[in-house]
């Protein structure tokens, strides 16, 4: 039963980090739409904003993972 | 709505600072006593599942082995006192434990034999327990207070892979920086060739924009934390002997970088930066708190960083495992092309990430020391 419910926690947070990469990742798009000669700066700030999302969301699974067994 | 005019007398305003700290306490407090509760519910649940997980394993048919992925996948990212080759082969590594009555020991844990035997020291037994050293009392079973006192400092699987990833930077960048000296003035040639554009990246795209002028003085540990991460995670990446330690995806060791980090950006921190987190420009009643939240910022920026990176390592891992798992849960050949496909793919992604995990450590690193050595105002 512990197992299940750290499953879904892992989930929940997989949502919240998927709608925020979608966010990063579509903003950067229509910037580099609008500006192509900006693409390479756009993409290294999207990049760390990517990353800085994934972070919280591994937060989560890290959290999931403690309540599924202790490592 | 306009509540300033709450503000107009200062015992009034000591009311509300008061009101509004003890409410945060009492809110603070009822959390607490919630995940007690939880904890304790928790921790009445946990034998029940171990029972019924045990008796589903004694009830599988035949005399074969309940593949059981999660056990698999944790024995794989673990630190462990030996390095697996392959079948039944792995290199012993030493085991050194300090007991208080015993001392110092200091033998191979090929004498463990993966656990199935003791090993007799000068004063004390030893056991392997699930790849960690416990004593073992005169009655044959652990003396649990003994094992507790026990201090392991052992060349475990992780630190040996940490060795060997230092050899190598060691003879790539001994050789690259005696080239330069050899070449002064020349281009560049052989490994230099490879290190430059690196060095260079990390100079012109993390230091400079986020330092400013006083870049130089933190490129030595800038560039030590971006390669040696860079690094240990490309090395994590190989499954076979040089590679396959779990380095960077142990909590232990980005625990050591993120330290290094506090360090550094606190002891370089100048009068704008301390004065921003003791005496920040705010209204007085909002005094106690900024410099309650500024102080866990100073600690939560590294912590972040430790978390961040053992995070991402490991959840790479655990997903190739799991992929690879998936061909046993299965016990069928026919999903091991879907299965290496989908790893092939996980693997090239985290190239990616071995290199990005690094870029973000070190980036982060030099935004923090940035804003702590900025002279702005």
């Amino acid at each position: 039963m512990v197992g299940s419910i750290a499953a879904i926690g892992a989930g929940l947070a997989v949502i919240g980090a998927g709608i925020g990469i979608g966010q990063v990742g579509g903003k950067a798009m229509e910037g580099i739409a609008r500006q192509p000669e900006a693409a390479s700066k756009i993409q290294t700030a999207m990049i760390i904003a990517a990353a800085l999302i994934e972070g919280v969301a591994l937060f989560g699974v890290v959290v999931a993972l403690l309540g599924n067994n202790p490592i | 709505m306009d509540c300033n005019h709450v503000f107009d007398f200062k015992v009034k305003r000591l009311i509300v600072v008061v009101a509004l700290l003890s409410a945060f306490l009492s809110i603070r407090s009822s959390a607490y006593a919630q995940t007690d509760s939880l904890a304790a519910v928790a921790g009445n649940e946990v034998p029940s599942t171990e029972v019924h997980a045990e008796g589903a394993g004694h009830g599988a048919p035949g005399g074969e082995e309940k593949f059981e992925p999660t056990k698999v996948i944790v024995e794989h990212i673990a630190d462990s006192h030996m390095w697996h080759m392959w079948g039944e082969t792995s290199i012993p590594l030493p085991v050194i434990v300090y007991t208080a009555n015993g001392g110092l020991d200091l033998f191979s844990s090929a004498h463990f034999h993966h656990g199935k035997e003791d090993y007799k020291g000068a004063v004390n037994t030893y056991r392997l327990v699930e790849d960690k050293v416990k004593v073992v009392g005169a009655d044959g079973k652990i003396d649990e207070a003994a094992s507790a006192s026990l201090i392991d400092i052992s060349i475990t699987k992780n630190v040996a892979a940490m060795f060997v990833s230092v050899v190598v930077i060691l003879l790539v960048f001994i050789s690259a920086a005696g080239a330069y000296k050899r070449r002064t003035g020349k281009g560049p040639r052989g490994i230099q060739s490879i290190v430059e554009p690196f060095i260079v990246f990390v100079r012109d795209d993390i230091a400079r924009p986020n330092i400013g002028h006083k870049y130089a003085k933190f490129m030595p540990y800038l560039l030590t934390i971006f390669f040696f991460i860079w690094i240990n995670n490309m090395l994590g990446l190989i499954p076979i002997f040089p590679g396959g330690a779990n380095v960077t995806g142990n909590i232990a060791l980005t625990l050591v970088l993120s330290v290094a980090t506090l360090i550094i950006v606190n002891l370089n921190g100048n009068k704008h930066y301390w004065k921003h987190i003791f005496f920040p420009d705010v209204p007085f009643w909002l005094w106690p708190l900024m410099v309650v939240v500024e102080v866990v910022g100073v600690i939560s920026k590294p912590f972040a960083l430790m978390i961040r990176l053992f995070a991402n390592i490991t959840a790479g891992h655990i997903i190739v495992l799991s992929l690879i798992s998936l061909i046993f849960i299965f016990k069928t050949m026919a999903i091991a092309p879907v299965s290496i496909a989908f790893v092939l793919f996980m693997d090239v992604l985290e190239l990616l990430v071995a290199f990005l995990q690094a870029f973000i450590f070190t980036l982060l690193t030099a935004l923090f020391i940035g804003m702590a050595v900025d002279e702005h105002h």
